[in-house]
């Protein structure tokens, strides 16, 4: 069977320059692998990746990812049960959490522990939300970010961030008045708070090695 | 830390660069796709189309060009112009524009960005705000490419606007635009302190000197220029050492 990335569209956000990205990284490494954008549940069954987008709110987004019938027990039965690898972006990334603090208090799917709240940068005058290109700064190797390396910059756009309470999760951070988590993992599971997918080469780098990822 | 964004914008007419870079290594200088991937490769923040395709009949070909950008270029990409009801920022979106621009539709019913922003969120809702000095410290709203003057108050509306979900304001002063004299330094300073969200500077750069005090005195978070580059007169790469080389932070 030819391995598949599965994109799940539950309609936060754009997803097409996603699939563009997955799609030219699949290329580019000369994999036999499908990119596929979807609503469907059932084909994440089918998928050997699952990558978990998201932008807005947070509980706009769990909402939506909730409206899709069967979405929810399809993902949670591929990540959680059958291990296959996930990459959760942005506030995809930030459902991966226990709660989010964003309009109320919102269970996440608690499989990195630790709550998304306000960024509170300790300079005032930084703007919210957090807008642009920082730089990387490496807390633990990881396979996905092989070559991807302290001061390699990356594109942010968030006014939320996840702070996880288990040291060991956390990969990488940025400095926005200190220091706002950029990537976690934990078992088969990453996140990235930034977009890999209009992150240019530190994105590819990632994205590509999350195509030949087997935790 | 957070760097200091270059952002080049594409006058787009008719699925057409209007005013682009004479390039003359390109196959088809006129199209927006091949002056997008010069751009992404020269290392620039983002990218910025201006729809001026007048004809509602020729919408359409501003999707494809969004389309066959988001193809090719990764990186972040902001489309403006004629935007006027939720169905052109979904079909904007959906086609691989990251965020959208708002500029008429919000001074003719505010409400408007309130609802887009609640339905896209607040990161891909860019208003765009042309202002002109009315009197020393006073900055006034206007619209139709800066010919019709509206009596709000710049400051004020900046304000309401991120209040109603801006995530980004994108700000012309329009006694400059085109003039190469340089932002209009106060004005760009008066919003940006005023306002919580990242506020792009443009109109009126002519010299690489003018994109550092857009950051430095008018507190920018991010320069958008469309003359110096089109022209060939400065490379995106050459404005990023400068910047840096005046002790702002870059992505170089």
């Amino acid at each position: 069977m030819t391995d598949c990335v599965a994109i799940i569209d539950y309609g936060s956000g754009n997803l097409r320059s996603a699939a563009k990205a997955f799609e030219r990284a699949v290329a580019e490494s000369g994999r036999a692998m499908a990119v596929k954008v979807t609503a469907d549940a059932a084909d994440l069954a089918a998928a050997s990746h699952i990558v978990l987008p998201g932008v807005g709110a947070f509980a706009d987004c769990k909402a939506g990812l909730h409206a899709v019938p069967g979405m929810v027990d399809a993902l949670t039965q591929a990540v959680r049960r059958q291990a296959k690898p996930l990459l959760g972006i942005c506030v995809g990334m930030q459902l991966m959490a226990s709660r989010g603090l964003e309009h109320g208090v919102h269970d996440g799917f608690d499989w990195i522990a630790g709550d998304v709240a306000p960024l509170t940068p300790d300079d005032p005058a930084l703007k919210i939300p957090h807008m642009g290109w920082n730089d990387l700064v490496e807390s633990r190797g990881h396979p996905v970010l092989d070559g991807v390396r302290t001061g390699d910059h990356a594109y942010f756009v968030h006014s939320y961030a996840l702070k996880p309470a288990v040291e060991t999760e956390l990969l990488m951070t940025c400095d926005y008045g200190g220091p706002v988590t950029a990537v976690v993992g934990r078992d088969n599971m990453i996140g990235t708070q930034f977009h890999p997918e209009k992150s240019q080469e530190t994105g590819f780098k990632l994205i590509t090695n999350f195509l030949g990822w087997r935790p | 830390m957070l760097k200091t964004r270059i952002i080049p914008c594409l006058d787009v007419k008719d699925g057409r660069v209007v005013k682009g870079v004479n390039f003359v290594d390109l196959v088809d200088a006129g199209d927006p796709v091949e002056q997008a991937k010069i751009y992404d490769r020269e290392g620039a923040d983002e990218l910025c189309f201006l729809d001026i395709t007048a004809s509602s009949d020729n919408r359409e070909t501003i999707y494809n060009v969004v389309g066959r950008t988001a193809e090719q270029c990764f990186m972040p990409l902001t489309v403006g112009g004629g935007v006027r009801v939720n169905e052109d920022i979904r079909k904007l979106l959906l086609a691989g524009a990251d965020k959208v621009s708002i500029n008429t539709a919000a001074v003719k019913r505010p409400e408007f960005v309130q609802e887009a922003a609640n339905k896209f969120g607040t990161q891909c809702i860019v208003v765009a705000i042309d202002a002109k000095q009315v009197a020393p410290g006073k900055f006034e709203i206007f619209t139709h490419g800066g010919r019709e003057p509206t009596g709000i108050d710049a400051v004020a509306w900046a304000e309401r606007m991120v209040a109603y979900g801006a995530g980004e304001i994108l700000l012309t002063s329009m006694d400059r635009d085109g003039t190469r004299k340089g932002f209009n330094l106060p004005l760009t300073r008066a919003i940006a302190d005023a306002v919580t969200v990242p506020v792009i500077a443009s109109g009126g750069v002519g010299t690489l000197d003018h994109l550092v005090e857009g950051v430095r005195e008018g507190h920018a978070a991010a320069v958008l220029a469309a003359s110096i580059f089109h022209f060939g007169d400065y490379s995106i790469g050459e404005a990023k050492a400068h910047m840096a080389a005046a002790g702002i932070a870059m992505r170089l």
